[in-house]
């Protein structure tokens, strides 16, 4: 029960005080406001919160792909310098249609100037891990929506970074396909016990995978709530029917749904 | 009441309509073509039909175009490919058919619209005969080409391909391409990606591209030592296909999804790197529309260029017969730019399917 510590001295990624602001033609827009959030080491912290409340625009500002406005956000270098601070997997199958699957795979380390061989060996790995092996020289667009984002999570494995950031990476999904490859993130989270800062819109998707939940306002973001969830390790998806499950859905969902219906009524 | 009946329609339909539906295709299928010989027959024996010409085509061609869709039902779908190829490529010589029989016939004057039976005699002609007194040759005597192959090697099969009006075109054609698209994409690129410069160089560009370049032939050509020689007819080619190309590669870079970007950027991809892998290949599909389109206006300008001002050249050969007054061989002039356009393209639609494999 010590892996779910929910602060550590020294976080693996630490954002402080952080605000996103855009101007717009009638003023300022408040996406995010006063925003901090320590996530230790091996830890795996899911964002929910209503739509449009800026979870996401943190992740890309963890990320480095937004700036930020006010505030700090700082990911933690590991021993090997070599190591990428962070890889993405974003909300839409952002795999590159012009790239054969192994190709995509081998993406990251490609860039960071990895040996042909040495990539093409890593990218191989990960394909066989997730029985995406005999694809490996097909297109994106032969497969299906399923197939694409576990090619786009194992691009972010393959290249092997300090922290994860997956920004809604089941959202497209069928329900099917997506208690699947629930599944298959446990698996290899619990191999690889990376950190991971995961954004979502299902309740039962941060409570299964999550270390933490963290719950946000909507607009502008705003921290409402922490729940840390006490479920063992590893985890399966027949734990979503067990009735401690079933209490922290509820508990999140009673804070949450007020804010979506604050959010709903706050549109014009 | 009435969703009863919408409802029963389609069922009642299901039980029965296969059989009968092909039955009444065949059928009408047959009295179309029977409408077409009598709607025209009719007005022929009455000798009316030149008096009502456009209206009888018109009304053939909704005939016909009503028969074929019957025909194309009876089609099973094993035999879809011959049928639709075979609709693709009849009407055309169907089109070429009328025409024969129409200049034959004399109801057009084969003088100035000479039958295609004609014009394809006189592009063999062009194919195998020198004109002496103009010195033309289309493809560079070809029958002469293993007597220079003995004599002086592939250099006098070189000196004789020189002279045609093909090579000089096509040559025309793809070093102005080739100088106009490799700097018109790389400006776009930078047009799609830099504001400034975008803003700086939109309407600029946008200004120019109307222009017609036959217009600016005449400054272009004051701009070289040798105004009659090559480069003034490459560099206009190349400015029309460089000024498209800015412009549809600046479509193309803006248009692709900004998450590719993002993933690119956020995997490591930066100048060099990004572009090779994420920005060109992104904009690849519509580069390549754009070349298309880049190539039938080479082409055009080429043309134009040639009738103007070239002592060699299709463009000049098409337009030296207008002027000797000899239709044929200057419609054969027309029918080989058409078929130098259709080759240009399938070579770019080669290309396409090399440079993007990932587009089926």
């Amino acid at each position: 029960m010590t892996a779910t510590m929910p602060v550590v001295a020294t976080p693996k990624i630490g954002a402080r005080n952080v605000s996103k602001h855009y101007p717009t033609a009638d003023g300022t827009m408040v996406a995010l406001e006063d925003f901090s959030l320590d996530v230790a080491d091996g830890e795996f912290v899911c964002i929910v919160g209503p739509s449009g409340c800026g979870k996401s625009t943190f992740l890309r500002m963890v990320a480095g792909l937004e700036s930020i406005s006010l505030g700090s956000i700082e990911i933690r270098p590991g021993r090997e310098k070599a190591k990428p601070l962070n890889s993405v997997v974003f909300q839409e199958y952002a795999i590159f249609p012009w790239k054969t699957l192994i190709e995509n795979v081998a993406f990251g380390p490609q860039m960071r100037g990895v040996g042909r061989k040495e990539r093409l060996e890593t990218a191989r790995y990960w394909l066989d891990r997730v029985g995406l092996g005999k694809f490996a020289d097909y297109y994106p667009h032969q497969i299906s929506g399923g197939m694409k984002q576990r090619v786009s999570i194992i691009r972010a494995l393959a290249n092997d970074p300090e922290v994860l950031l997956m920004d809604e990476p089941l959202g497209a999904l069928d329900a099917q396909t997506r208690v699947v490859i629930q599944e298959e993130l446990l698996r290899i989270w619990e191999e690889t016990r990376k950190t991971v800062l995961y954004i979502t819109h299902s309740l039962d998707e941060a409570v299964l995978l999550g270390d933490r939940v963290i719950l946000m306002s909507a607009q502008p973001g705003r921290h409402l709530a922490t729940f840390k969830i006490d479920l063992p390790r590893p985890r399966t998806i027949a734990m979503t029917n067990s009735p401690r499950f079933a209490e922290y859905r509820a508990q999140i969902w009673e804070k949450l749904s007020a804010e979506v219906t604050r959010a709903m009524e706050a549109q014009p | 009441m009435t969703a009863a009946t919408t409802r029963d329609v389609p069922a009642e339909n299901k039980v029965s309509s296969t059989p009968r539906t092909t039955s009444a295709d065949k059928r009408a299928s047959l009295v179309l073509a029977a409408a077409i010989v009598a709607l025209n027959g009719g007005l022929a024996v009455v000798g009316l039909w030149g008096n009502f010409a456009s209206a009888a085509i018109g009304a053939s061609f909704v005939l016909l175009v009503l028969m074929c869709e019957r025909i194309g039902r009876l089609v099973p779908v094993k035999g879809r490919g011959i049928y639709e190829r075979t609709l693709a490529l009849g009407f055309p010589l169907l089109v070429l058919v009328l025409w024969e029989l129409a200049a034959d016939s004399g109801f057009i004057n084969p003088t100035w619209f000479p039958p295609p039976s004609r014009i394809g005699a006189a592009l063999w002609d062009l194919s195998t005969r020198y004109d002496r007194f103009s010195g033309t040759t289309l493809l560079g005597r070809p029958w002469l080409m293993p007597e220079a192959f003995s004599k002086d090697g592939w250099g006098g099969v070189w000196n004789l391909v020189a002279e045609s009006h093909v090579f000089a075109t096509v040559a025309r054609v793809l070093v102005g391409f080739v100088l106009g698209a490799i700097p018109g994409v790389l400006v776009g690129v930078v047009m799609g990606l830099n504001q400034t410069v975008r803003l700086m160089l939109d309407t600029t560009l946008s200004a120019i591209y109307v222009l017609p370049k036959i217009a600016i032939f005449p400054i272009v050509m004051l701009m070289f030592a040798d105004p009659f020689g090559e480069a003034p007819k490459i560099l206009v080619v190349g400015l029309s296909v460089f000024i498209l190309m800015a412009i549809n590669t600046m479509a193309a870079v803006r248009g692709i999804d900004k998450v590719y970007l993002m993933a690119g950027r956020n995997y490591g991809a930066k100048g060099w790197s990004m572009l090779r892998h994420v920005i060109l290949p992104g904009a690849l599909p519509v580069i390549f529309s754009g070349l298309r389109i880049a190539l039938g206006t080479a082409m055009i300008v080429i043309i134009s260029v040639e009738f103007v001002r070239a002592k060699q050249g299709v463009g000049y050969m098409t337009f030296y017969y207008w002027e000797v007054l000899n239709p044929e061989k200057m419609y054969a002039g027309l029918v080989v730019v058409m078929i130098l356009g259709v080759l240009l393209t399938y070579a770019l639609q080669w290309l396409q399917r090399r440079l993007m494999p990932w587009q089926r």
